[in-house]
């Protein structure tokens, strides 16, 4: 008895003596939580031992909401996905639908979806790349790489209206053809771009804090990144090389001419350079569409689908009527279902589109890339401190209003 | 009575003034180091920077200060209320205190003691309870965490910086601030002790807490760090010793290594201009670099910060130490 109650007292100062991990909610309201995360950290000290994400805070029902609205009234949903590179998101649903209706957009449109898809990509990584130097604590990256993307924001605005939320791509092409001097301008601007990109690379890929601070950091392995179902610079940091512009090309994609950057760490600095490297790339394929692109019509003359031109409308009592039950019923999508992916600057985004022969989808399964990047948030940032876990979440790249949807 | 007078009240009154003179230039130059602060990141940044309020934006550290001064002082409910407050007056104090030895120009100081470097070192090394302080009392988890790294980050730099300055006193032979400088009179430290100038330099920013050893703070991380429960005038405290501290390292450094209020070359037209102004004009020069490095550099972590002050700084001006005083020795010239 006498003994079992020394061990009794011994197990009672251990229990004692052993500190118990404290808890640090991190976010939804943190600088660095990259819009609404919440992320409950167990730590040990600065250590963290395990990182539990939490979401939703920012979930609107877009999915459901789309069932009730017609593939026309669908498309601005998609641009407030992922709000930093909306087009990307609306070329995935385009294209989702063109498969159901089985017809493709003139080859202009082609040409110019590419071209904005790409613009939507440096955008992206301008803001990605800039933002993940400010979590490490450079500030000057992000007030250069924010002038970039508003010049870019400036092409939005002048094709669609909107900076931000464009809504511009179509079924069956885009709204509307790109305005007169605008090729020009984006051609202008692609050759100061790569100049810009040297200015941020200087200050930052051969910085030593910043290596310090990214390299080894956050490592995912081969692996890993193929079994939590990792896509775009967060698969390719980590060597794979996959890309679905390559692997299975959309709209004009095959015609164009790119190489795809691969990471070999798979750390946080690989990732940053990914993301560097293919803001060449897409400058690269920007200019590519500008040159190759050809003259003609930006949408169907199939007028079931796209409307009729305003001209027509004034001589043209069918066109009228076309236009009339466009913008009222929409048009009809046959019965049938597709999974259709764009390599969007984030990774795989999907649409999993299931049509039952009505003017609306009756389902709208979106797959976000960043939804399966954050699963990763707790073996990437065990054992790391808490900076650490700061800077994984900046490499990650996740915008929550694809994440919640 | 007239003994009272002229023995114990007039020199009260005395320095009394003499403290006003020092602590009021000091606060404008606080609160224009924000000014210029803000202005030269812009620059750097590619942006205006402040320009709405006066002309050229002179009059936003007034509008600022304005404001924080009217704002509400929010006490948190769980924190200990005498510690949460004496935690800002303790650093804000200290970042003053310090100012008394410093010497503006040949005889320009307020207290001329004989330990001068010693009581710099003893005052900047008590700068960390205001902080601990704040970082404790303000019972958050995150101001916690500010609170315990700027300790263990001023604790290990201020023993490179204390190395850095046995060399200088080696140089010098004295603790004394103003022959300090008066033994710069042939060549500024700064060029046979450069590497401990760099070593001196850097330890500075982490001492007062500036990027890229901004952790305590770490607004990417800890939101705020050790000032996160803080507002209005209490973090208006905080403010103006952080930033008054960047002053006193600066003035450290013109001090220690850049010849205080002696012009780069002791010729005519050089020599025309007066002590303080050369004195200023480096303290200036030093802050800007203070700056530019805020624009430049990422931040350090935490345990990456320990490492370059245990591992590197310390064995490296350790060795330095050694070097100075076997060269002095070998050649005969210590100072006598």
């Amino acid at each position: 008895m006498a003994t079992t109650g020394i061990t009794t007292a011994a197990a009672e100062a251990e229990a004692e003596f052993r500190i118990k991990p404290y808890t640090i909610n991190f976010g939804p309201q943190h600088p660095a939580a990259h819009g609404v995360l919440r992320l409950v950290l167990e730590m040990d000290g600065e250590v963290v031992k395990r990182a539990d994400p939490h979401i939703g805070l920012l979930h609107r029902g877009t999915e459901k909401l789309i069932e009730y609205k017609t593939y026309l009234q669908a498309m601005p949903y998609f641009d407030r996905l992922d709000y930093v590179a909306p087009m990307n998101q609306e070329h995935a649903f385009v294209l989702a639908t063109e498969k159901l209706l089985g017809v493709t957009a003139p080859l202009r449109a082609q040409y110019i979806r590419v071209l904005y898809a790409e613009i939507g990509r440096i955008l992206n990584h301008l803001l990605s790349v800039t933002t993940y130097a400010l979590d490490v604590g450079a500030i000057t990256p992000s007030l250069w790489g924010f002038e970039e993307r508003e010049k870019l924001m400036e092409f939005y605005e002048r094709v669609c209206g909107a900076r931000l939320h464009a809504n511009y791509f179509r079924t069956g092409g885009v709204n509307l053809d790109l305005p007169a001097g605008l090729a020009d301008d984006i051609w202008e601007y692609t050759e100061q771009f790569p100049k810009f990109l040297d200015d941020l690379e200087n200050l930052l890929s051969e910085n030593r804090i910043f290596k310090q601070r990214t390299v080894d950091i956050g490592v995912v392995s081969r692996e890993q990144a193929l079994d939590w179902g990792f896509s775009g610079p967060m698969l390719r940091a980590s060597g794979v090389a996959w890309d679905l512009r390559k692997s299975q090309p959309y709209d004009v994609y095959d015609r164009m001419e790119f190489d795809v950057p691969i990471g070999l760490t798979g750390d946080c600095y690989a990732r940053y350079l990914v993301r560097t490297l293919e803001m060449v790339q897409s400058n690269k394929i920007i200019r590519q569409c500008l040159k190759e692109m050809p003259e003609g019509p930006v949408r169907l003359a199939d007028n079931k689908i796209a409307p009729p031109f305003r001209g027509e409308m004034k001589r043209s009592m069918e066109a009228l009527i076309h236009h009339f039950k466009l913008f009222t019923e929409g048009f009809h999508v046959p019965a049938g279902e597709t999974y259709t992916a764009v390599e969007a600057p984030k990774g795989e985004f999907g649409v999993y589109l299931v049509a039952n022969g009505s003017n609306k989808p009756y389902r709208c399964k979106i797959r976000a890339p960043g939804f399966a990047h954050l699963q990763g948030m707790d073996f990437m940032s065990r054992g790391h401190m808490l900076a650490d876990a700061v800077a994984i979440i900046g490499s990650m790249d996740i915008v929550f209003g694809e994440i919640d949807r | 009575m007239v003994s009272f007078w002229s023995g114990y009240a007039l020199p009260t009154i005395i320095i009394i003034l003499e403290v006003l003179a020092i602590i009021i230039p000091l606060l404008v130059a606080v609160a224009y180091l924000t000014y210029a602060e803000r202005k030269v990141m812009a620059a750097m940044q590619l942006r205006q920077g402040p320009n709405i309020v006066g002309p050229f934006g002179l009059l936003q550290p007034m509008a600022d200060g304005l404001k924080l001064l009217t704002k509400e002082t929010i006490i948190p409910a769980g924190s200990n209320r005498a510690l949460f407050l004496a935690a800002p007056m303790v650093t804000f104090l200290l970042s003053l205190v310090a100012w008394a030895v410093i010497p503006f120009g040949a005889g320009l100081v307020l207290s001329n003691i004989n330990v001068g470097v010693l009581y710099l070192f003893a005052v900047s090394s008590l700068g960390v309870y205001g902080i601990i302080i704040a970082g404790w009392a303000s019972n958050s988890k995150y101001a916690f965490l500010g609170g315990l790294r700027s300790a263990a980050q001023m604790v290990s730099y201020e023993v490179s910086i204390g190395l850095v300055i046995v060399s200088v006193l080696l140089c010098a032979g004295s603790l004394n601030l103003s022959r300090i400088v008066e033994a710069q009179h042939t060549i500024w430290f700064a060029v046979p002790l450069f590497p401990m100038f760099i070593v001196f330099f850097i330890s500075g920013l982490a001492e007062t807490n500036r990027a890229p050893f901004d952790l305590p703070e770490g607004e990417s991380e800890l939101v705020g760090g050790y000032n996160v429960e803080y507002s209005a005038m209490t973090f208006a405290l905080f403010f103006l010793g952080e930033y008054a501290n960047m002053i006193l390292m600066s003035a450290l450094t013109t001090i220690l290594f850049l010849g205080g209020w002696l012009p780069p070359l002791g010729i005519p037209p050089l020599t025309w201009i007066p002590g303080p102004i050369w004195f200023f004009a480096k303290i200036a020069a030093c802050l800007f670099v203070f700056i530019w490095v805020r624009a430049t550099m990422p931040r350090y972590r935490y345990d990456q910060l320990m490492r370059l002050g245990w591992k590197i700084f310390l064995p490296f001006s350790l060795i330095w130490v050694l070097v100075t005083a076997g060269v002095l020795e070998t050649f005969g010239w210590l100072p006598k």
